[in-house]
Formats: structure tokens, C-alpha cells, sequence
């Protein structure tokens, strides 16, 4: 697993579905691993194949076209929504995802993925919607996610977006630190705050 | 300008702030059970290190357990091991497990307040998004993911950025037959699945005021459904009684003490929230979902919206989500037949749910092709019932009643609905699948699940009801 975010260039993969939940992303009988290892395989499983069976993949869902295919997965409004499984960030981040585009992003989902090193990027609406055009109408459309400059661009035609980040989780980002290192340092300060509490 | 409750409860909780990020926040309590708490220890004892406060942990089996013959071995292997691994770990790191077998073990979020674990103006959170549940009690509480477990497990803590807030105000009384599920489903068809993303919900008004500490749960349980970061209520004297006596409430002076700052746990009167939402209680009717977000509920009496009453936009969406129900645009709901009964989950498996189906079933028997599961949200809720003689009605009326668990909420364990079939769940989610392989779920409150226990169907309990029947939950 990569555990640093700087500058993404590739093709990207659709899903265009609104209020996308994580029973979708990985559904539950999927969860009774006790390592984190191995989910992509499942990622999307009930939309992926019919009836459970790997010899019949739904020809309509976008992860089963060849020709959509890359590290960026452009997903639609209320991505992530649901259970708190973060086994759905490991899912995507483990199928070969760097980054989810979405207009949305349900709270626990987005945290669970910066944890993992899956950069949640949310744009306009109006953005999104020019994504999904300029991919839809030719896959090989590259994107360009910027995280240091903190903006996103469809290379062909250079149209482009700034997003979001606080300062604390770029620079994880950007240096592969997570939060337990951080919380681990401060221990002290935790313990005397404690003292406080009754 | 005053404060909201959040805020009193946030403020206190802050370690420090990080210039232009997120804060240290600390947490008092810390829920855990098997699904999302073994990579946790694994980055523990990668690191070599133990958990910070084993005391505040509470770790108990749900998610993965079977709810029949609960004294035998797990059957299914890679559940087995992960209730194992559990067990292992609370060993391990002196954590409180109370597992199979143990007279505590339950569903987390009906364990946490029926042992008095659960008090006002804490923090509590737990790898499970339904902890919002225990915001009813007043205090701040929410699921996180695994890294998050592991982070509190290591130090007791979590980087949180503190979300807007949202008040939702329910004034007035609520009509015959309407109990608080149908209170937070039809707050969800209002403001969709994702309308309160980004914010912490405060419930308020009178009709919240009236409502039990159960009924109350109910609320906050659903409160992620509407994407919110956590849910909560101003405790009261509802909520004092409620804890008082419970085996891990204060007692003797720290009763007192605790109290006195509990009393103080309110929103002010100009105190600001970011936004706020009025609905009025009499416009509430017994509710339904018919599609595949907690969102898309309609009162019994209503239709499925039809085509031209939804937003070019939302088509596809809609579209596909009646295609998995198996629905039509502008059908009507009620006479709709149901396969499965399920009356359980951390929303609706507390003894005031089951008393209150067993009230209204009580000399009256199921329907001929319908299974109806009954699952209590833990061993005490089971044992209570027993002792009030519910099991007798249930047993009675042809329905199981199983053991502690979530059961079939989540199509994780044995408990699964099969494919095509009509489930009526007074669970938390009618997504896709979440019952199992293309099962298809109605949510609803336990009074409308038990109607349609009786007569096989979707129906309007205020038909069935009289007014001395009524339950206040």
C-alpha cells in the first residue's frame, strides 16, 4: 500500500450512483477477516457479478469494462454513506485506488480513507458532472490530482477545480505520517490533561 | 452568546487544537466488539504496546454470533475465529469482555445503557456507526473505523474536526399508533439520507421530551442515517431515572456530584446552531421505506412516489432502487406482502419493543407464510422478558424468539434473508443486499413489523389500534 499522496495522473474509473453505502462497497459477509489485507478482490461484489458467481460479471457496471480502468474512482453524490466499515476504504485503496472524486462524501468514510492513504477529493456538483461527461465519453480522459497545489484537472481540456484539505492531514498525506505516530508523541499532555477529569 | 450542548460537551473534551487542523479529542468510553477491533490489535502489538486505558474499554460479541444454540461452538469458522481473536485480545490487553454466555453480552449500543456504562456529557465511541445511539443520554458519541480504534486503544484519543451543528425540533403530540421510529423516519424522507452530512443533530421539543430513554435511543440510533456525525438530547429527568440504580451508574455522592453537572447539560437559550428544522408531531403517520436508503421512507397510507414527482436527476437512482424492490412508481404500499418479520437491531430490540409488540399480538396468531424472528438486544432483555412471560405470547402468536445479537440486520452471520424476499425490519438500513443477497427490506417500527406479522402484509396500525392500546415508546 502506497503511504504517500503527491501528484496523481491517470484514467479513472466512473461510478456514477448516488448515496453509494458501504454494504455496497463490501458487504458485510465479507468482514470476517482479522487482517486488512485482500478486500479489493470483493470490492463492489454485489455489483460486480451476478448472484455471487465470478463467472458472471454484470456487463454494466463500470468496474467490469476493460475500457475504464486507472487509480482515480469518480463516484457520485453521498459516496461512502452507512456502516463505519472502514474495510470499504481498504477495499478500494486494496483494488487499486489512490483517489475517490465525489460531490459528497459521508464523514466517517472520508476519515477512514485519509487513515489509509485514499485521498477523498470533493468538488462542485458542476465539476463532478464534466467529469463524468469527459470520461464517459472517452475513457482514455486523464485526470490530474494535484494534492500539494490542492486541485484537480481533466488534462485534455484543462478545465480544473481547487478542493479542500486542512493542513494537519495534507502534510500526512504528503509524508506518509498517520495519526497514532502524532498521538502517540503527546501521550504526556494526554495524561495530564486526565488529571483534569472527574 | 450561550452554548450548545455539543459544545459544552466538545469544549471539555479538547486536549489541545492544532493550528489550522483538527483537535486532540479525548474519549471517556471506548465500546469494542469483533468485526472491527482485530487489525486494531494487530497495530498495537505490531508496535509492541499495550492499550492505554484498559478501564475504559468495554468489549462484548455481536455482529458475528449465531442467535440459536448460543451454548455450542460457532459453527461457521471465520466467525468463530473472530470472536476468538476477541477474546484473545481483551485477555491480553485487561479488557472487560462480556462474550458469549456472559449474562451482560448483547448488541454494544443496548449493553452500553442498560448497564449504566452510558452517562450524560461523556465522549463515547465504539467501531460501529450506530453509536450515535448513545447520544440519547446527552453526550457525544459516534462510530469510527479500525485506525480510529486503534488510535483510542493507543492513547485514549482521536484528531476530530469539530462539525457544524443542526438542531431538529419535533413539537406537538404525537397521533395514535405513531412511536419514535416512525419520528425518525419521517425526519429522514424529509431530509434525505445525506441531509444532515457535515453536522451534529441535536433532537428537541416537546414531543422528544415526552418520549421514553428507549424511544429516545431509537432517534439517536438513526441519526447516522440521515449522515449525521452524531445525534443527541438533552438529558432530563427521563434520563436521570433512567441511569439511576443501573449497575454501573455513580452512586452515593458522586451520584451527586455527577448529577449536578449533568443539570447543566442543555443548550442555552441563545445558544446558536447552524441550522435548525421545525416539524410539527402531528404530522407524523406510522412510516415505511420502500426503497434502498433509510431516506426513502412514505407514510403506510401513501404510494411510491411516481416518476414525474422526482427530480430528473435522481431517476436512475430511483429507478434502480425500485428495480431491486421489485416496485412500481405510484404504487400503493399497504397490501403489500411480506415474507420475514424482524423485530431486533440496536433501534428496536430493547424490552419496550418487545412489550410492545406483545401487546399487540397477545392472543393473536402470525400469518400462515410468514417467519417471524424475534431477537432481543442482549441476555438481560431476554431474561426480562422471560420473566414478564413475553416469551409465552410470542410462542403463542408462532413467532421465534432468538437469542442476542444483531442478527439479521447486517446479512453477516447466520441470520440472512434469502434473495427476493420481503423483509419487514424494525432495523436501521434497507440498503442493497444488507440483509442478504438481494433481499429486499422494509423498514418500519416494531408495531407495524408486528402487524404485518399477523396478517402477512403491509398495513396502518391506527386501523388495528384503540385508543387504550396506545404505547407510549
Amino acid at each position: 500500500m502506497s503511504k504517500q499522496i503527491n501528484i496523481i495522473r491517470s484514467t479513472a474509473v466512473p461510478v456514477n450512483i448516488e448515496n453509494v453505502d458501504t454494504d455496497q462497497i463490501i458487504p458485510a459477509r465479507f468482514l470476517k477477516a482479522t487482517s486488512r489485507e485482500g478486500f479489493g478482490k470483493n470490492l463492489f461484489r454485489d455489483w460486480r457479478y451476478e448472484n455471487d458467481d465470478e463467472t458472471k460479471p454484470k456487463r454494466n457496471f463500470a468496474l467490469n469494462n476493460p475500457a475504464y480502468k486507472g487509480s482515480i474512482l469518480v463516484a457520485a453524490k453521498n459516496f461512502g454513506c452507512g456502516s463505519s466499515r472502514e474495510h470499504a476504504a481498504w477495499a478500494i485503496k486494496d483494488g487499486g485506488f489512490d483517489v475517490v472524486v465525489s460531490s459528497f462524501f459521508a464523514d466517517i468514510f472520508k476519515n477512514n480513507a485519509q487513515n489509509n492513504f485514499l485521498l477523498p477529493v470533493t468538488v462542485s456538483e458542476v465539476f463532478l458532472q464534466k467529469l463524468f461527461a469527459a470520461i464517459e465519453q472517452n475513457p482514455a480522459t486523464e485526470i490530474e490530482v494535484n494534492l500539494p497545489e490542492q486541485y484537480i484537472r481533466i488534462v485534455s481540456s484543462g478545465e480544473k477545480e481547487g478542493f479542500d484539505i486542512n493542513n494537519y492531514k495534507k502534510t500526512c498525506l504528503l509524508n506518509g505520517y498517520d495519526d497514532i505516530d502524532y498521538l502517540l508523541s503527546i501521550t504526556e499532555e494526554i495524561s495530564e490533561y486526565e488529571k483534569n477529569l472527574f | 452568546m450561550g452554548q450548545t450542548l455539543f459544545e459544552k460537551i466538545w469544549d471539555k473534551h479538547v486536549v489541545k487544537t492544532i493550528d489550522g487542523g483538527p483537535s486532540v479529542f479525548y474519549i471517556d468510553t471506548h465500546f469494542i466488539h469483533e468485526v472491527t477491533s482485530p487489525q486494531a490489535f494487530a497495530g498495537l502489538n505490531k508496535r509492541g504496546i499495550k492499550v492505554f486505558r484498559p478501564k475504559q474499554v468495554v468489549a462484548t460479541a455481536d455482529h458475528n454470533v449465531p442467535t440459536l444454540n448460543q451454548h455450542l461452538p460457532i459453527q461457521e469458522e471465520l466467525s468463530r475465529l473472530q470472536v476468538e481473536a476477541l477474546k484473545k485480545n481483551c485477555a491480553e490487553h485487561g479488557i472487560e469482555l462480556y462474550g458469549l454466555g456472559h449474562p451482560f453480552q448483547g448488541i454494544v449500543h443496548v449493553i452500553g445503557p442498560e448497564l449504566g456504562i452510558t452517562q450524560p456529557g461523556m465522549t463515547i465511541v465504539c467501531g460501529d456507526s450506530h453509536t450515535s445511539t448513545h447520544g440519547a443520554f446527552g453526550n457525544i458519541a459516534f462510530g469510527i473505523g479500525t485506525s480510529e480504534v486503534e488510535m483510542v486503544l493507543t492513547t485514549q484519543c482521536l484528531m476530530q474536526s469539530k462539525p457544524k451543528l443542526m438542531r431538529i425540533n419535533i413539537d406537538g403530540k404525537l397521533n395514535k399508533g405513531v412511536v419514535s421510529k416512525d419520528i425518525v423516519l419521517y425526519i429522514l424522507s424529509q431530509i434525505t439520507a445525506s441531509g444532515a452530512t457535515g453536522y451534529a443533530v441535536e433532537f428537541a421539543g416537546s414531543a422528544i421530551r415526552s418520549l421514553s430513554m428507549e424511544a429516545r435511543m431509537t432517534i439517536c440510533n438513526m441519526s447516522i442515517e440521515m449522515g449525521a456525525r452524531c445525534g443527541m438530547i438533552a438529558p432530563d429527568e427521563t434520563t436521570f431515572h433512567y441511569i439511576k440504580g443501573r449497575k454501573f451508574a455513580p452512586q452515593g455522592a458522586e451520584w451527586d456530584t455527577k448529577l449536578a453537572y449533568w443539570k447543566t447539560l442543555y443548550s442555552d437559550a441563545d445558544a446558536a446552531f447552524d441550522k435548525e428544522i421545525h416539524i410539527k408531531a402531528e404530522d407524523i403517520e406510522p412510516m415505511i421505506t420502500y426503497g434502498t436508503n433509510p431516506g426513502m421512507g412514505i407514510g403506510v397510507s401513501g404510494h411510491v412516489p411516481a416518476l414525474n414527482e422526482i427530480e430528473e436527476k435522481e431517476k436512475p437512482s430511483f429507478e434502480k432502487s425500485l428495480a431491486y424492490m421489485g416496485l412500481k412508481p405510484g404504487a400503493n404500499i399497504k397490501g403489500k406482502k411480506v415474507d420475514y418479520v424482524f423485530i431486533g437491531s440496536c433501534t428496536n430490540s430493547r424490552i419496550e419493543d418487545l412489550r410492545m409488540v406483545a401487546s399487540f399480538v397477545k392472543g393473536k396468531h402470525k400469518a400462515d407464510d410468514v417467519e417471524v424472528w424475534i431477537v432481543p438486544g442482549s441476555k438481560q432483555v431476554e431474561k426480562q422478558a422471560i420473566e414478564e412471560g413475553i416469551d409465552k405470547v410470542f410462542e403463542e402468536a408462532g413467532f421465534m424468539l432468538r437469542q442476542p445479537g444483531c442478527s439479521a440486520c447486517l446479512g453477516m452471520n447466520e441470520d440472512k434473508i434469502p434473495a427476493g424476499k420481503y423483509c419487514i425490519s424494525t432495523s436501521n438500513r434497507n440498503f442493497e443486499g444488507r440483509q442478504g443477497p438481494n433481499a429486499r427490506t422494509f423498514l418500519a417500527s416494531p408495531l407495524t413489523a408486528a402487524l404485518a406479522a399477523i396478517t402477512g402484509e403491509v398495513g396502518d396500525v391506527r386501523e388495528f389500534i384503540s385508543k387504550s392500546d396506545l404505547v407510549n415508546n
